[in-house]
């Protein structure tokens, strides 16, 4: 352990509740985001751990050392800001450098002239540009260090801001959104550099962003935030795969799940638009929202009949926009482009769910554990009772 | 960076001439009103001034003769002109530092604050919306010798408080004074409007890279940050502290005994007290030649050093 630990975070700016009890922990080593959309309180969270922001409530805990009470300059934490915050009056060398020499020299030695005249100032000082050389080695950017932040492009920023977070090893990277002033082509190829970095210098980072792609590719966990509360935490393929809660089904995945009105009828029967499937909700009777993947759906003899309004050809995919005929629900269908060709019409199609790839939410939105029909009866006939389902 | 799509007209040679021809004629027609007006109203009467400044040309006079650069040599060896010139170069040299360090210190104050911001940003800038001339009895009043309370105040504290402004030995002090009263609010709003423009993430990095002290802070970030803003403030003080004239001519007009003579004081009276239009143009173009080297100082000098954005 001795990671992260936050406990029961609470914060309010005035009368906005901005986290609500917060708790969250991961383990040394771990890549974490916090996802969400704007205004979910993600980075003011991450300002909490960071120590930038006092949380009203709660207890912060990095690499197994309460820091609630510290101030962000003891707690030993990095940070990479959306616009890098990088000193723009300083080159490159010095801008890696100032969180060595702020640690290491007290301010008379760090004075311009003073401090030569303090002995053991100048082999502190090669020390530090040593360990600044390095850091700028491992990012690539050894040849911009005479160079300031104005004279670079924003994906040179980007590095240099890395490399003065990860100079001095610190026990947490805190990241707040940092790849979102790049352009697509070169965030893209950050995203895996940062992986990359993070597994050679395996330090336990808080990703914060509001790009649920970004936070499903490079995290180990993913905590999905919603109003000032963290609704799941999981790896991207649990969130993805198993969401909580139909606010997290909805933010999770693009394009965007199929909510379809769906009831639970006799012993839990599901059906969807009015047509049964093969799935079972043990012990729900009643209205239920039936969420489906676009790419959980195949074209089918029998099942929903869509009317086709809009077609993306992506090469590898083909994804179609359609409203089903009777109820009028927006629809997306995810298909592989044979699979289109094969397609009798390209006005309408009949499509139908995979096996076992429903989810289901209550009236509450939170999900309702599906098993399929011969489970169902195979629970029935052996044991009766108390038996957990096996969730499909 | 990418390419631009020109119209087909443009990327033809000689269109593209003609272009050019047109394009020149139009800037040049734009320009004029304003080359008109620079002429008319700046250079024709700053080269007049220094045409004059080479004369012995008297107002109301009927000729004026070239005397070359007597006015100058005689400027040298008026003392009148010499304690002018240095009493005007005492006003810059403590008026220009302290109301520099008291604007910012004051910005960074009111910026620091919770409470009353605005209210200490009106009261420190009312001296910039108030006039000299109507300020003049209340200073006048304030530094008086024996019924003044700014001597009130030291006699309550047993020290014996100067003639202010009677006295030679203090009377370019007291204009001082009143010089960086005048000035110090103004710097504060210039200070104010730079410390605003600096990202609040650059604090929050410095913080979290290990700036602690307040101290640290300042000269990790505010300080480099605000160097455009200091090198504006600093010219733009130098060259009011250098133009200094209502307050002496409301509150000394000199005096006493010259000791608070300063350049534009001594150009307004030679030219209009006394009539000597060649002198006192002389005088001008020594002001301007000051002029001119700070602002040479300042852009070939600092302006390398600042950094911006």
């Amino acid at each position: 352990m001795a990671g992260i630990v936050l406990d029961r975070i609470e914060k309010a700016f005035g009368e906005t509740r901005v986290l609500k009890g917060v708790s969250l922990g991961f383990d040394a080593g771990a890549f974490v985001s916090l996802v969400g959309p704007s205004g979910c309180g993600k980075t003011t969270l991450l300002r909490i751990i960071a120590g930038l922001e006092r949380a009203d409530a709660g207890m912060v805990s990095i690499a197994g050392r309460d820091v609630t009470g510290l101030r962000a300059a003891d707690r030993d934490v990095a940070m990479v800001f959306q616009n890098y915050a990088l000193y723009p009056h300083m080159t490159v060398e010095q801008n890696m450098a100032l969180p060595l020499v702020m640690r290491r020299l007290s301010a008379v030695e760090r004075a311009p002239f003073l401090g030569r005249l303090v002995s053991g100032t100048g082999e502190r000082r090669t020390a530090i540009k040593a360990e600044v050389a390095e850091a700028a080695k491992l990012l690539s950017i050894g040849h911009l260090m005479e160079r300031r932040p104005g004279q670079l492009s924003g994906g040179q920023r980007q590095r240099v801001a890395l490399g003065r977070a990860i100079v001095r090893h610190p026990k947490a990277f805190l990241m707040d959104e940092p790849l979102s002033n790049l352009d697509a082509a070169l965030r893209h190829d950050m995203r895996r550099e940062l992986v990359d970095l993070h597994k050679r210098v395996g330090v336990t980072t808080v990703y914060v962003t509001h790009d649920q792609a970004e936070a499903m590719t490079m995290s180990d966990r993913v905590a999905v935030m919603l109003g000032g509360n963290v609704l799941q935490f999981g790896s991207p393929r649990e969130v993805y795969e198993q969401p909580a809660t139909i606010e997290v089904a909805k933010f999770i995945g693009s394009p965007r799940i199929n909510i379809l009105p769906g009831e639970a009828g006799a012993e839990g029967r599901i059906s969807v638009v009015g047509a049964a499937t093969d799935a079972v909700a043990p012990r729900t009777t009643g209205k239920l929202d039936i969420g489906i993947r676009p790419e959980h759906l195949v074209i089918a003899d029998d099942g929903l009949a869509i009317i086709v309004r809009h077609v993306e050809f992506l090469g590898s995919e083909v994804l179609v926009y359609a409203r089903d005929t009777s109820g009028g629900d927006h629809l997306t269908v995810r298909l592989d482009p044979q699979a289109w060709e094969r397609a009798a019409s390209h006005e309408t199609l009949t499509v139908a769910p995979q096996p076992g790839k429903l989810l289901a939410f209550d009236a509450a939105g939170n999900r309702v554990g599906l098993i399929s029909t011969e489970t169902a009866a195979q629970v029935q006939a052996h044991v009766p009772s108390r038996r957990v389902p096996r969730y499909v | 960076m990418s390419d631009v799509a020109l119209p087909a007209s443009l990327a033809t040679a000689p269109a593209k001439e003609r272009a050019g021809h047109g394009e020149a004629l139009a800037a040049w027609l734009l320009t004029l009103p304003a080359i008109v007006a620079f002429v008319l109203m700046l250079l024709i009467p700053t080269l007049a001034v220094v045409a004059i400044a080479f004369t012995d040309y008297e107002l109301g006079a009927p000729a004026l003769r070239y005397v070359g650069l007597a006015n100058f040599a005689e400027l040298m060896e008026d003392r009148g002109f010499v304690t002018s010139f240095r009493n005007t170069a005492f006003f810059v040299a403590v008026t220009t530092p302290v109301s520099i360090v008291g604007g910012l210190m004051l910005a960074l104050l009111i910026e620091g604050g919770t409470r009353g911001r605005a209210f200490f940003r009106a009261v420190f800038f009312l001296p910039v919306v108030s006039l000299m001339v109507a300020m003049a009895t209340a200073f006048q009043y304030m530094f008086h010798p024996t019924i003044g309370p700014v001597n009130a105040a030291l006699r309550a504290l047993g020290i014996v408080g100067p003639n202010w402004l009677g006295s030679s030995d203090s009377v370019m002090w007291t204009l001082a004074i009143i010089g960086v009263w005048e000035q110090v609010g103004f710097n504060m709003v210039l200070f104010l409007a730079g410390l605003t423009a600096i990202s609040r993430d650059l604090y929050a990095a410095a913080e979290v890279d290990g700036v602690r002290s307040a101290w640290s802070r300042f000269w990790t970030v505010t300080w480099p940050l605000l160097g455009p803003t200091s090198l504006f403030v600093l010219t733009i003080t130098m060259i009011r502290s250098l133009r200094v004239f209502d307050i002496v001519a409301t509150l000394t007009q000199g005096g006493p005994n010259k000791a608070s003579e300063v350049l534009l004081y001594t150009m307004y009276t030679e030219g209009f007290t006394f009539f000597r239009m060649g002198y006192s143009a002389a005088i001008t173009v020594v002001f301007l030649l000051a002029v001119v080297v700070l602002m040479l100082l300042q852009t070939r000098v600092l302006d390398r050093r600042v950094h911006y954005g």
